[in-house]
């Protein structure tokens, strides 16, 4: 065991994603030399070359759309996308084309293209670098879309995402870069949970709350909250979006019978309310109180001035469970 | 008054510079080997040395892609297809081009290569199959190296780019080397990502030949709409070498695309070829082009023709008997009547067939809504049963 950031711990799993196969690449902007914005590359290109670690210019679409025409060659990109605002540029290439190439193609095309983001907000930012936008990703047939919540499950995510045969959506939680935790960097992925199951991370009985990213330490912090004054929250790690682990949702919400979702992004034809349809459909009679769901307002990311209003934190969620026993 | 006047000029003046681009078509920038008459030129630049099977090939390649297109049209008059993009007047500009490709050259089509694909073996009833709404394309692009028909404008141009840096990375540049070809047309100029894939294929040296088949019009909207300067000039501002040829003229169009994809295989980088060409019909059979341009205009471009200039030039310098072209038109008629009697009889795929290939591996909740799909197909089944 060895004690990570969760930068690091990214940059460790990349580093074993590309000893592993020879036809992994990384590419984005600032990759190289600079190690990335938030240095989750840093040192790669100095080890394993300029034409596996490749600086790209400045436009993601070109990024998408080559890595494409790479995996098409026999390449694995993972790519980088700057920040979460960025990506749009490249939403058509990862909607029209990476999407929907295999279904065109009728299976004789794969494409194992990773594309990280960094996500959310926390940080003081200026406008677009703080937004959360997996919903949009989670909405489109033939994606994979995954986030990381712990340096941990950041080292082995980010190998089963390089090593998957399907387009990867792979969300940061850019708050939680620095973030410290005990990573198995010697351990192999054959004990790993698979890359589209939940994690439990807290065991309970009361109330089920699901989140993702940079709230799964929110709401950890919560459970030990709420347990002071005598309630027992389940906390799941939902980890992968689409496809979504059901199973251990509807298991939790059957215990339970209460059910609160939680995640920066708005809560408007989000991932809380396509959690909250499928609950009520399968856990219909063993819900105590309706699914809520604690997510930002629908409004545009706010001057981050006033983001400690906008974003979910520990007392918006401890509200949420407490009214699930008001019914 | 004065101000009107002013306008007036100011448009007069954009207009202008508007056609400066068809102005430059008649100058001697337009690489040409075989003139609209049938006569042979030679062009310093391209010497093109082609015994008279060779043409007598590229004759049958024309007329047979001329009349599986003429097919396709009738059939979506029909019924039997929901929409075709023809490509009639491009023939020359396709066959040239894609007879230039060698075998493990890669392609990257548009939508309307159809004659780019007939070079590359792929067979005509797939393509069919995407316009009639049997499939989205469904053939394995590996098979011909002939890429799936990509239908947002421009996008394939940074997958031929990425392929072609992944020909770099192989180590497959160099004297038996491999290249890449993206087929765009005038409209697709004006996408980014056209644009960033000749930024990407500059930087990256990559072995690529960007084909764009200037036909003149973007559904309605005519070049002067998407450029002010000819189309083959903005390769310099990208840092490599761009040419037009005419794309009615299917020498010209294999001499300058071989070697286009020659200097690819050899490491010197990507060339945009403009190919001059005329869409003679509708942009698709959805389109009504009375509307917006001039018959005059299709008038005289039919003197362009791309075929019947190679006809005049077997029979003028006797390479080609009468009775080789009647063979040519009966192979042509053969093809046609396959392509109609096997479209007619096409049948609808599998309803749960829609399930599949989304991911290598089925999702739980896809696996559901499949099953629930097919119990909902047998309810109907159980209630007719039942009566």
């Amino acid at each position: 065991m060895t004690t990570l950031t969760l930068s690091k711990a990214l940059n460790e799993g990349l580093r074993k994603a590309l000893e592993s196969d020879p036809k992994a690449l990384i590419m984005g902007e600032d990759v190289g030399k600079l190690g990335g914005v938030f240095r989750v590359t840093d040192g790669l290109q100095k080890d394993f070359g300029e034409a596996r670690v490749i600086d790209t210019p400045l436009a993601e679409s070109g990024i998408i759309g080559t890595a494409i025409g790479l995996a098409l060659r026999g390449y694995r990109p993972i790519c980088e996308i700057q920040f979460d605002g960025f990506v749009f540029p490249a939403f058509d290439q990862i909607v029209t084309q990476l999407a929907k190439m295999r279904y065109r193609s009728l299976g004789t095309v794969r494409l194992p293209v990773t594309i990280r983001i960094p996500f959310g907000g926390g940080i003081g930012a200026v406008e677009h670098h703080s937004e959360s936008p997996e919903a949009l990703f989670a909405h489109t047939p033939g994606l994979r879309v995954v986030s990381c919540g712990d340096p941990a499950e950041a080292y082995t995510m980010i190998q089963q995402a390089a090593a998957c045969d399907d387009p990867v959506v792979f969300f940061e939680p850019k708050r939680r870069y620095w973030d410290k935790a005990e990573v198995d960097v010697e351990g192999g992925l054959a004990a790993a949970l698979p890359l589209d199951s939940a994690h439990v991370l807290v065991p309970g009985t009361d109330v089920t709350v699901l989140c993702y990213g940079p709230m799964v330490r929110t709401c950890a912090e919560a459970a030990v909250a709420a347990s002071n004054d005598g309630k027992s929250i389940e906390v799941i790690n939902l980890r992968s979006l689409a496809p979504l682990d059901t199973e251990t949702i509807f298991a939790s919400v059957r215990k339970t019978g209460r059910c609160v979702v939680v995640h920066e992004a708005v809560v408007t034809g989000g991932i809380g309310a396509e959690i909250a349809a499928q609950v009520t459909q399968e856990c219909f009679y063993n819900l105590e109180a309706p699914v809520l769901r604690v997510g930002a307002y629908s409004t545009p990311y706010p001057p981050s001035r006033l983001e400690e209003h906008y974003l979910p934190d520990l007392d918006r969620i401890l509200d949420a469970v407490d009214r699930t026993f008001g019914y | 008054m004065a101000v009107k006047d002013a306008g007036r000029a100011a448009r007069s003046a954009n207009r202008a510079a508007a056609r400066e681009p068809e102005r430059q078509a008649d100058s001697a920038e337009l690489i040409q080997l075989l003139t609209p008459e049938g006569e042979r030129v030679e062009h310093p630049d391209y010497p093109l040395e082609i015994s008279a099977d060779e043409v007598k090939a590229l004759y049958r390649d024309l007329v047979i892609v001329r009349r599986i297109d003429f097919e396709a049209i009738a059939l979506q008059r029909q019924g039997e297809l929901g929409i075709w993009a023809s490509l009639l007047g491009q023939e020359a500009a396709q066959v040239g081009s894609g007879r230039a490709l060698g075998p493990r050259d890669m392609a990257f089509p548009t939508y309307r290569e159809h004659g780019v694909a007939w070079c590359r073996g792929l067979d005509p009833m797939k393509l069919l199959e995407l316009f009639r709404g049997v499939s989205h394309g469904g053939w394995d692009p590996s098979e011909h190296n002939f890429h799936l028909y990509t239908i947002v404008i421009g996008s394939q141009t940074l997958h031929a780019t990425g392929y072609a840096m992944g020909i770099q990375r192989d180590g497959a540049v160099g004297e038996d080397g491999e290249a890449v070809i993206a087929y765009f047309g005038d409209g697709a100029t004006s996408q980014g990502d056209v644009n960033e894939s000749f930024i990407w294929a500059s930087v990256a040296n990559a072995p690529i030949v960007f084909f764009c088949q200037n036909n003149q019009w973007a559904i309605s909207e005519p070049l002067e709409r998407q450029s002010r300067t000819p189309l083959y000039q903005r390769a310099r501002g990208f840092g490599f070498p761009g040419v037009r040829v005419d794309g009615n003229d299917v020498l010209a169009c294999l001499a300058v695309t071989r070697k286009a994809l020659q200097a690819a295989r050899d490491g010197q980088g990507p060339t945009l070829i403009e190919a001059f060409t005329y869409r003679m019909g509708a942009h698709t059979t959805t389109d009504d082009p009375t509307r917006y341009r001039l018959s005059a205009e299709l008038e005289a471009w039919k003197l362009k023709d791309p075929i019947e200039r190679v006809k005049q030039y077997l029979i003028r310098t006797e390479q080609a008997e009468m009775s080789f072209f009647d063979e040519v038109d009966a192979e042509a008629a053969a093809v046609g009547s396959r392509v109609r009697a096997s479209c007619q009889q096409m049948p609808d795929p599998a309803p749960e067939s829609m399930f599949d290939d989304i991911l290598t591996s089925e999702t739980p909740q896809l696996a559901a809504e499949r099953a629930e799909f097919a119990a909902y197909l047998d309810s109907f089944i159980a209630e007719e049963a039942a009566r």
